[in-house]
Formats: C-alpha cells, structure tokens, sequence
C-alpha cells in the first residue's frame, strides 16, 4: 500500500516536470503548423530576398528583411550599450567592492530587470527621446536609437549579475597567484579572472542577446512600427516583435494570411534566439574543454 | 638607483591605471542607478498627481480626466490568481522531481537542458503559442483563463529553478535523520524538505508573479482588448452552489495594456493617466522584489544548519 502510494505521488512528480517540455514541443509545434500554409502562397526565396514588409496592405509585399534589419539595428544598440557597462560593473564588484556592499548593490542592479516593460517604453518615448532631440535636433518622435538605448539599460543585470557570478566561481588561489607575480588588480581581472570565467560570460552575453532580440513593448512604443529597410537609428523601423504587436491589436480572422504572417515572424525569431543558443552553448563547451 | 625608479614609476603608473578602472566601474553602478532614479522620479513627477481615488474605481473613457483603472486592475487581479493557481503547484512538484527523484538518464538530461533553453525564448512567442492552441484549437477565447495559462506557462522556469535551488540548499543530514526514523520518501519530502525550503520557494513565487504582472506582449498578441467598460462576472452569487467560475472566460484587460493604450494615443492628457498607471505597477513590482530580496537574505541568515 506504501510502496503503491509512493509510486503513485513519484509518476506524478515526474508528469509535472515533463510539462516544461511540453511547453517547448507546444511552442515549436503550434509555429510551424500555423507557419506552413504561408509558404504555399510565398515562396521562401521571396519571403528572404524581398525588400518590403507590407502583408497587411492591397498589393501585399512579403519580404522579411526590413523586420531582421530593425530587429538587428536595436538589437546591436543595446549590446553596444549593456555589454561594456555590464561587464565593467560585473568586473568592478566582483573584484573590487567589499562583500558587504556587493550584497546591497546586486539586488539594486537587479531591479533594473524587474521594472516591466512597458514602463521601459514609456521613458523611452517621453524622456530619452526629447532628451537626445536636444542633441540631435533632426531626430523623429519615434527612433530606434532610443529604444535600443533604453533596451540596453534593461539588460544591463542580466549581463552584469550572471557574469559576476562566473567571476566569483574563480577560485582565488588563481588571484593570489597572480597578485604574487606582481599584478595589479586591474591585470588580474583581465588576464586572469575573466578569462578563467570566459565560459560564464559568454552565457550571460547569450541571455542578453536573446532578451534584446525578443523585446517588444520597448520597440513597440519608441520605434514607431514601420517595417523600414535602414541601417540609419535616427530613423523610425519595426521589428519582429512590434510586428506581431501591431497586427494583433487589430482583429485579424483566424486562418487569414495576415494571421499567418504573424507565426512566420514568430518562427523566424525563434529560429534567431534559437542559433543564438546553439552558438552560446558551443562556446561554452569549446572554453571548458580548454580549462 | 635607476633601476629602483623605475619600479616606482611602474608601480605608480600602475597604480593610477587600477584607480581608472576602479572609478570606470563605479560609473557604470552610478549610470544603472541613475536610470533607475531618472525613470522612477520622471514617471511619479507625471503620474503621482493624477492618482486619487476615482483613478481606481473609474472605467477607462474617451475624456482623459475621468478615466480610470477599474477594469485594469480587476483584471490584473484575476490573472494574477490564476497564474499562480496553476504555476506554482506545478513548478513546486516539477521542482522536487528534479532535485530528489531524478536520476542521472537522458530524460532528467533532456528536461533540464529544455527548461534552461526555456528562460530564453522570448515571451511574445509564448502568446503565439497560446493565441494558436489556447484561444483556436481548445476554444477558450480571449479569456481571464488563456491569459492566466500563458503567464503560468512563461513564469514556470523561475518557479522550478528557484524550488530546486531552495531544495539543494538543504543538508542531506536533515534526509537521512528522517529516513532512519523509517519516513518514506514522499513522507521526508512532505514534512521536512518542503517546510523547510518554503522560504525559497516563496522567493521564487513572488517574482514569478511580480513578472507576471507587468507583462504585457503575450497578452496583445491573444487578442486581449485594450477598452473594456465592465467586469468580470462575479465569483459570488446569492443562490447554490453559491461559487461559479464564469469569470474564467470573460474578457479582460490588464494594467501593462491599460498603459500601453494611453501611451499610444497623441493627446499629453491620455500621457499624464499612462504615467499614473506606471507609477502603480511600478509601484507594485519594486515592492514585490523587494520582499524577495528580504525574504532571500533572511531566510539565508536564519538557516545555519
């Protein structure tokens, strides 16, 4: 009777922990069936070549470059911005603040990645907008700058604290070596201890990516939603994700080609984050190798 | 005595350079603060004004000034409830599996390989994946129900991956002792693993749910309205059973969405109800993080075993 009950309560732990590959097989699964029937009226080589987005207009156009180039532009915004300060802030408590104040200044970081992002597209569009139309007065209402800038600070904790964490997992003997050949603390961080916790960094790098790259409320609110061939981030482009934010506010029928746009720029993200990952997880395996 | 100077200027020069770097990273802690200040006094500065009383019992409407959250935040309030009705039970039960029951096979392998690989999947496509399979194939509709399910399902890797940290925190000597009292498996965990993690776990829960609650892409793209005038049916009604659960496949809007259609419209007043919107969720997320980390640190400080 024991045995049979604990069998019992074992079978449904393990149902409940396999739910969460249920969720990735329902994920993939539910994007790809609704994706297929877009390529019977697209062609793929259309679908990557064209240079126009416009699924929802009378001469429908359905090239996905516009979208991966605002995509890209925000994106590449963002790491410009939260990956040096991330890694200067990561390397800075890790190696140069007391334990004590570490303790109080990671969690206040890490506040930063908890404000939702909504709140994040507001003080993109009314605050750091006007802020940078004084410096550059030719800037528009809506730009990718400011909300990849913005998009930077939100990431910022998520590069900073789990690459403070791989710096702290180096053993301190490595330091202490190195402080006894007469490094400064500043040589030691770049020589010794971010090297040895390179694997580390690299998937905290990953995890910032994936973020900026599947943000949406940010660039849904500053970027201004208009699927735009440009490399210039003074200028106004959607992204795949504000793609799918826009047609969604409207009432789209289910089965139209209009609702099956939004899956195939679904999948092309998760096919995105999705290589990404794979990369990441390369990199780490390549450096532990080497350790 | 050349050579000692040259020493000291190296060390000097060295020393100078370890003082760059020093003041580099305080700047950048100082920069990420700043933003954090610079969004929160810019928000409260618009919105702490607009906040009163009718701000809360007040429906949205066409005239700016006597707009208000009601049904925002009633809607906020029931997905909440119903996000944490179905992610906790089983995040907590997928979390204990992993930490005490599973072996070192390819299915343990594959499970935590996909939860991992789950933290990274951006959160709109889990409203696609709700949008095709909750609202068209089950035929739930843009309902309080699909909606607490899609948060549920994207809020489930933090509530296992804090359960499971919170487990492995606990000494094997606490499992042993109870097994040599001749406890069960299941009777250990039920009596002394989970009381004991409790503290973790329900670190995991609150920021689970203080995500949840300023999430706002998955819930566009199900197709949740951005005016709605009404509430949910009441839980409560005067005859038997007494309960009814009909306010599971009403339709909804929450608080991100409330604010996200006010921030997309022109006029500056719709603006000024946007920021006192932010304020509150703000408000709400920065007070629920912050009990996480009290909890964290507390229960960290008191479990010396």
């Amino acid at each position: 009777m024991r045995r049979l009950r604990e069998r019992l309560i074992e079978t449904v732990l393990f149902f409940a922990a396999a739910s969460s590959v249920l969720v990735t097989v329902g994920i993939v699964g539910i994007l790809v069936t609704e994706s297929i029937p877009f390529f019977a009226h697209v062609s793929v080589i259309d679908f990557l070549t064209d240079t126009q987005w416009t699924p929802l207009f009378e001469n429908p156009r359905y090239g996905i470059l516009p979208l991966l180039c605002g995509t890209f532009l925000s994106t590449i915004i963002a790491l410009t911005v939260a990956i040096p300060l991330g890694t200067v802030a990561a390397a800075f408590l890790s190696e140069y603040v007391r334990p004590s104040a570490r303790e109080v200044l990671k969690p206040i970081l890490e506040l930063l990645a908890a404000v939702p992002t909504v709140v994040y597209g507001y003080f993109a569009l009314l605050f750091v907008t006007p802020l940078l139309q004084k410096l550059i007065p030719s800037l528009g209402g809506f730009n990718v700058l400011s909300a990849g800038l913005v998009i930077g600070m939100m990431i910022v904790p998520y590069v900073s604290s789990l690459s403070e964490d791989a710096m702290r997992t180096v053993p301190n003997h490595l330091r202490e070596a190195s402080f006894a050949v007469g490094a400064s603390r500043m040589q030691t961080a770049f020589r010794v201890v971010i090297p040895a916790a390179f694997s580390g960094i690299t998937s905290a790098y990953i995890l910032g990516i994936s973020r900026a790259l599947g943000e949406t409320m940010v660039v849904a609110i500053a970027a201004g939603m208009q699927p735009n061939l440009t490399l210039n981030p003074t200028e106004p482009a959607a992204t795949i994700t504000a793609f799918i934010v826009q047609v969604s506010l409207g009432d789209l029928p289910h089965g139209s080609i209009g609702y099956q746009s939004i899956y195939v720029a679904g999948l092309s993200l998760l096919l995105l984050t999705l290589c990404f990952n794979i990369v990441g997880l390369y990199l780490r395996k390549k450096f532990q190798e080497r350790e | 005595m050349e050579a000692n100077q040259d020493i000291l200027a190296n060390i000097k020069r060295r020393q100078f350079w370890d003082f760059v770097f020093a003041m580099m990273g305080l700047m950048s802690l100082l920069f990420a603060l700043i933003t954090l200040l610079a969004l929160i006094v810019d928000l409260a500065v618009t919105g702490v004004p607009r906040i009163n009383f009718d701000f809360f019992t007040n429906f949205p409407s066409r005239f700016a000034e006597r707009a208000g959250i009601l049904s925002a935040w009633v809607g906020s309030f029931c997905i909440m409830l119903t996000t944490a009705f179905c992610a906790i039970p089983l995040g907590v039960a997928a979390g204990v599996y992993l930490e005490e029951y599973s072996k070192k096979n390819w299915i343990s392998h594959l499970i935590e390989l996909n939860i991992i690989n789950l933290a990274g999947i951006p959160s709109i496509t889990y409203g696609l994946m709700a949008l095709g399979l909750f609202v068209y194939k089950l035929k739930l509709g843009q309902s309080i129900l699909t909606a607490g399910l899609t948060l549920g399902l994207l809020v489930l890797p933090i509530i296992i991956v804090t359960t499971r940290e919170a487990i492995r925190a606990i000494p094997n000597t606490i499992r042993e002792a109870s097994y040599a009292m001749g406890a069960s498996k299941w009777q250990t965990i039920r009596y002394h693993i989970l009381p004991y993690s409790s503290g973790g776990i329900l670190t995991g829960v609150i920021i689970s749910l203080s995500r949840a609650i300023g999430e706002t892409a998955p819930l566009i793209t199900i197709g949740a309205l951005t005016f709605i005038a009404f509430l949910p049916t009441p839980p409560v009604e005067g005859h038997f059973p007494f309960l009814n659960f009909k306010w599971l496949m009403d339709p909804f809007t929450v608080m991100p969405i409330q604010m996200f259609n006010w921030l997309s419209r022109p006029q500056p007043e719709f603006h000024v109800n946007a920021a006192a919107t932010g304020v509150i969720l703000l408000l709400m997320t920065l007070i629920m993080n912050g009990g996480a980390i009290y909890l964290r640190s507390r229960f960290r400080k008191k479990m010396k075993w």
